[in-house]
């Protein structure tokens, strides 16, 4: 296999990673709907439904950053480095989720449980939110340079440079918000779906995730088609050399149309989240919005990585010095460590089968009061 | 860039606070898991309502360790990214594929696992859920191997060879990676030495179970399976203990001197066994390094090379390019000054490269590409303005290594008389003094750890890459003062989250101290 099918396939184990990332953020959806839910009882089912799941979508998260790191290391080195404050909130905002869940009710807990509470609301609004703001700088670029003989500079030998707001610049963009509230307000329809699916014995409360899943739904809606109707109006760069490209009017709209089966595939998953929110939101009694939804949302956010880096496409666009923009080819390891890194993804259709399991074995039976009641570890 | 060494010396602050935190709560989650997946073992045999109590006991505590882990960990891996870019660029090609290995095999397997460990006793079988706990203690120790693997390139590169086209090292035996030498003793080493920190902290609650008289039976049970673990933790300790060593003289020889505080040696050099250095003397003065020490004859040679009469060279010597052989023949002298000069010419090659490179001009880049290769041993040395800058903090590295040795040690004598205790002389464990002994057993422990750390990352400096880039070289363009507002803000968050952690932990013992551990249900 050449190097060129290598840096192709780990741009799909990106989005892949990526992807499921997306749809494992509705643990952070329903971390966002604490405050609206006064019952304590209800609240305390939430968070033990979504916290049997927290550590999966944290794992995403850090695998995701891991095999970037991996795959494609001038970007980690990029934006990382460059967009420090874009990032590092986002990690805060995770560093208080990882305790939370097994903290907030435990004895001898000296900070009270409204503290934890508040911690996962934080992930679960700007978590979402930043990492939407993360992604939308794939489409609308960011401001960086990239200068390898700087390496050789002893007084400053940085070889990436981004612009003195450090990420600021990127949460403060309007653009950017609208990926950011559409991811979060995504995250919540299918944190509605989830709770309807994994928590059982009540039909107030499926009651009420019906009508989160309908509110929340269509201020996702509204967001995405102002996000689709940006991407496909916005120009784009195509790659004509290593370090050279052109403006290209309506470059993603292209990319979609040229790779009519991304546009197939995003159009399929549009209708899977659209059929999870009505059908959940009207049915009397439907429980299984949440796969079409997270099918949906894999599928569509795929089609987004895709039309980012494939079809001579740079992936991360300078606004700064466009001949510093990131391509899958640029930007990659070597063919030695693509390859030895392609021999570890066997292991990759394992670990989902066996994820799948695990998951299916766990949730069979939907999670009551009563079960929690009698639980050794509840949170 | 603005104040490169302000920046570069809060990015150090910062890595080194979250790797130390971090370091607090990994050796107990890796040993952890361990003693809980043996107990468990032994209630699937057994089915005994007491072992079934203490597994769930045990494992509580592990979930409470665990999290706080979590939460220090995902800071470490972004901040390669987020303070340390260049390193990320020109390292990334060798130095990510474990980092990647690591997520898809260790943490997947941990994250997937612990849900059934923690919920799953009533929603799966006995022996699925001992599989679940085994399974997860072996994905804690698969994560160490792999970001150890990584640590251990930092300290011996190998598997590599540096690319002047790209301006970056790239990766060509990944099997030379894992299996280099440093890697091999610092996993062990790591690995057993979290079976020390788990066996300490097991004895030491369980004898807070037996100063209450509460919980006896469990405590004394808790307290065999932690000997054995613990006690077969420390003996490998010790062992590959002697593998960093030799390991550390061969690749590290001036992290070796720091550690010793030796600043000219010798044929048949003695080890100091206790000393106090004199904080007068640098590389630079001819005063005395120590202003006592009680040494070992021949004792460095030997730990350093395994041969009493071998050569260890000191700082000063290193620096002078002072090597000798056992007859006194002085041998490859590459003085730093001369490693200076020569990472400044590779550098200087490289440019050469570049500019060939954009001409077009194919002899002049393959001259260049020859003469990189031929000095790029000595390719970091070019960053560094004077010899001076290439000696670690030696106060710092002598004194956590003493205090890691002394507390090893004790560490040893410690499981020691626990197993043997607990067997043959249960009445000493009921000693109020022993108990509290036990108790603070676990302050040691910890204490020990944290030097081990600080010992191999304050001794490797100024390197992030061992000879090949300097931590200044290594870091992201951005100002001191957004650094000095994250590690205030890292060291603020990590100590809340540390003392919420103490709390919890040291009330749900107490709680479990107060009642019968078979009959109250673990929070």
């Amino acid at each position: 296999m050449a190097l060129e099918h290598l840096q192709i396939y780990w741009w799909l184990l990106i989005s892949v990673l990526g992807a499921l990332l997306v749809f494992l953020l509705f643990v952070q959806g329903g971390q966002s709907m604490l405050p609206c839910t006064r019952n304590a009882v209800d609240r305390n089912l939430m968070i033990n439904s979504i916290g049997r799941k927290w550590e999966l979508t944290f794992t995403t998260l850090v695998v995701f950053g891991g095999a970037f790191f991996a795959s494609f290391p001038l970007f980690y080195s990029t934006s990382f480095g460059g967009a420090y404050w874009l990032w590092m909130l986002i990690l805060f905002t995770f560093v208080g989720q990882a305790v939370s869940f097994q903290y907030r009710r435990k004895a001898g807990n000296i900070y009270g449980t409204g503290f934890y509470d508040w911690l996962l609301l934080l992930n679960g609004c700007l978590g979402c939110f930043l990492l939407g703001v993360a992604v939308s700088m794939f489409f609308f670029g960011s401001e960086f340079s990239v200068t390898m003989g700087n390496i050789l500079d002893p007084g400053a030998p940085v070889i990436s440079r981004w612009a003195p707001t450090h990420g600021f610049e990127a949460i403060f963009c309007w653009k950017n918000w609208i990926l950011g509230f559409a991811v979060l307000f995504l995250a919540r329809t299918q944190g509605a779906l989830y709770f309807m699916n994994n928590i059982g014995g009540d039909d107030r409360f499926f009651d009420l995730n019906k009508r989160r899943v309908l509110v929340n739904g269509v201020i996702f809606v509204l967001f995405f088609v102002a996000f689709v109707v940006m991407l496909w109006l916005a120009d784009g760069y195509t790659t004509t050399g290593e370090h050279s490209f052109e403006v290209t009017p309506h470059k993603y709209f292209l990319n979609y149309v040229e790779m009519w089966w991304c546009l197939v595939l995003f159009l399929i998953g549009v209708v899977m989240v659209l059929y999870a929110v009505l059908k959940s939101s009207f049915a009397k009694h439907y429980t299984k919005g949440i796969w079409w939804s997270g099918t949906g949302t894999v599928l569509v956010v795929l089609t987004l990585f895709w039309v980012a880096g494939y079809n001579n496409t740079p992936y991360y666009p300078s606004l700064t010095d466009p001949s510093s923009s990131l391509t899958i080819q640029n930007s990659s390891s070597t063919y030695f460590t693509l390859k030895v890194m392609s021999f570890v993804s066997i292991l990759v259709p394992f670990v989902v089968a066996y994820i799948a399991y695990v998951w299916h074995k766990m949730d069979r039976s939907p999670l009551t009061p009563r079960e929690m009641e009698g639980d050794d570890h509840s949170y | 860039m603005d104040d490169l060494i302000t920046v570069v010396d809060w990015s150090r602050w910062q890595f080194a606070l979250t790797a130390m935190y971090h370091w607090l709560f990994v050796p107990l989650t890796i040993g952890l898991a361990l003693i809980v997946a043996i107990m468990e073992s032994v209630y699937v045999k057994n089915r005994s309502v007491k072992w079934l109590a203490m597994t769930k006991f045990w494992m509580l505590l592990f979930g409470i360790n665990f999290a706080i882990g979590v939460a220090t960990g995902i800071i470490l891996e972004f901040e390669f990214g987020t303070n340390w870019s260049n390193y990320s660029w020109f390292v990334g090609d060798i130095f990510g594929a474990p980092l990647a290995i690591e997520g898809i095999v260790a943490f997947f397997m941990e994250s997937t696992f612990i849900a059934v460990m923690f919920f799953g006793w009533k929603k799966v079988s006995p022996k699925f859920h001992l599989a679940a706990t085994w399974l997860t203690a072996a994905g804690t120790a698969l994560s160490a191997l792999w970001i150890l693997v990584a640590n251990s390139w930092m300290q011996q590169p190998v598997g590599m060879e540096f690319d002047p086209a790209q301006m970056r090292n790239v990766m060509d035996d990944f099997w030379a990676l894992v299996f280099s030498e440093t890697a091999r003793a610092k996993f062990t080493h790591t690995v057993a030495s979290a079976w020390v920190v788990a066996g300490v902290f097991v004895i030491g609650v369980s004898c807070w179970f037996l100063l209450k008289r509460r919980n006896v039976d469990m405590a004394m049970s808790s307290i065999k399976i932690a000997g054995w673990v613990g006690g077969a933790g420390i003996l490998i300790t010790l062992a590959t203990g002697d593998m960093s060593a030799v390991s550390v003289a061969k690749h590290q020889p001036m992290k070796l001197a720091a550690m010793e505080g030796l600043y000219n040696g010798k044929c048949g050099q003695e080890i100091v066994a206790f000393g106090i250095l004199n904080p007068a003397k640098t590389i630079n003065n001819d005063e005395k390094p120590y202003l006592f020490d009680i040494s070992v004859p021949y004792g460095l040679s030997f730990l350093a090379t395994h041969n009493p009469h071998a050569f260890v060279p000191g700082i000063s010597d290193l620096i002078n390019g002072v090597r000798l052989t056992e007859n006194g023949d002085t041998v490859d002298a590459v003085s730093y000054a001369d490693r200076i000069k020569i990472g400044r010419e590779a550098h200087e090659a490289l440019r050469q490269y570049d500019s060939a490179m954009a001409a077009g001009d194919k002899s002049a880049m393959a001259a260049a590409a020859e003469e990189i290769k031929a000095k790029y041993e000595y390719f970091g040395y070019g960053y560094l303005d004077s010899p001076d800058e290439a000696v670690p903090p030696v106060a710092l590295t002598f004194y956590a290594f003493r205090v890691m040795v002394m507390a090893g040690g004790y560490l040893l004598l410690f499981f020691a008389v626990a197993l043997f205790a607990v067997y043959y002389r249960p009445k000493w464990l009921q000693n109020r003094v022993v108990n509290w002994i036990g108790i603070l057993s676990i302050a040691v422990v910890w204490v020990c750890s944290q030097s081990g750390w600080i010992t191999a990352e304050v001794g490797r400096q100024p390197w992030v890459i061992q000879d090949i880039m300097p931590t200044k070289a290594a870091i992201s363009a951005i100002s001191s003062s957004s650094v000095i507002v994250t590690f205030f803000m890292f060291a603020a968050v990590f100590t809340i989250l540390l003392v919420a952690e103490i709390s919890i932990m040291l009330t749900q013992i107490n709680k479990h101290s107060k009642e019968d551990i078979t009959t109250i249900s673990n929070e």
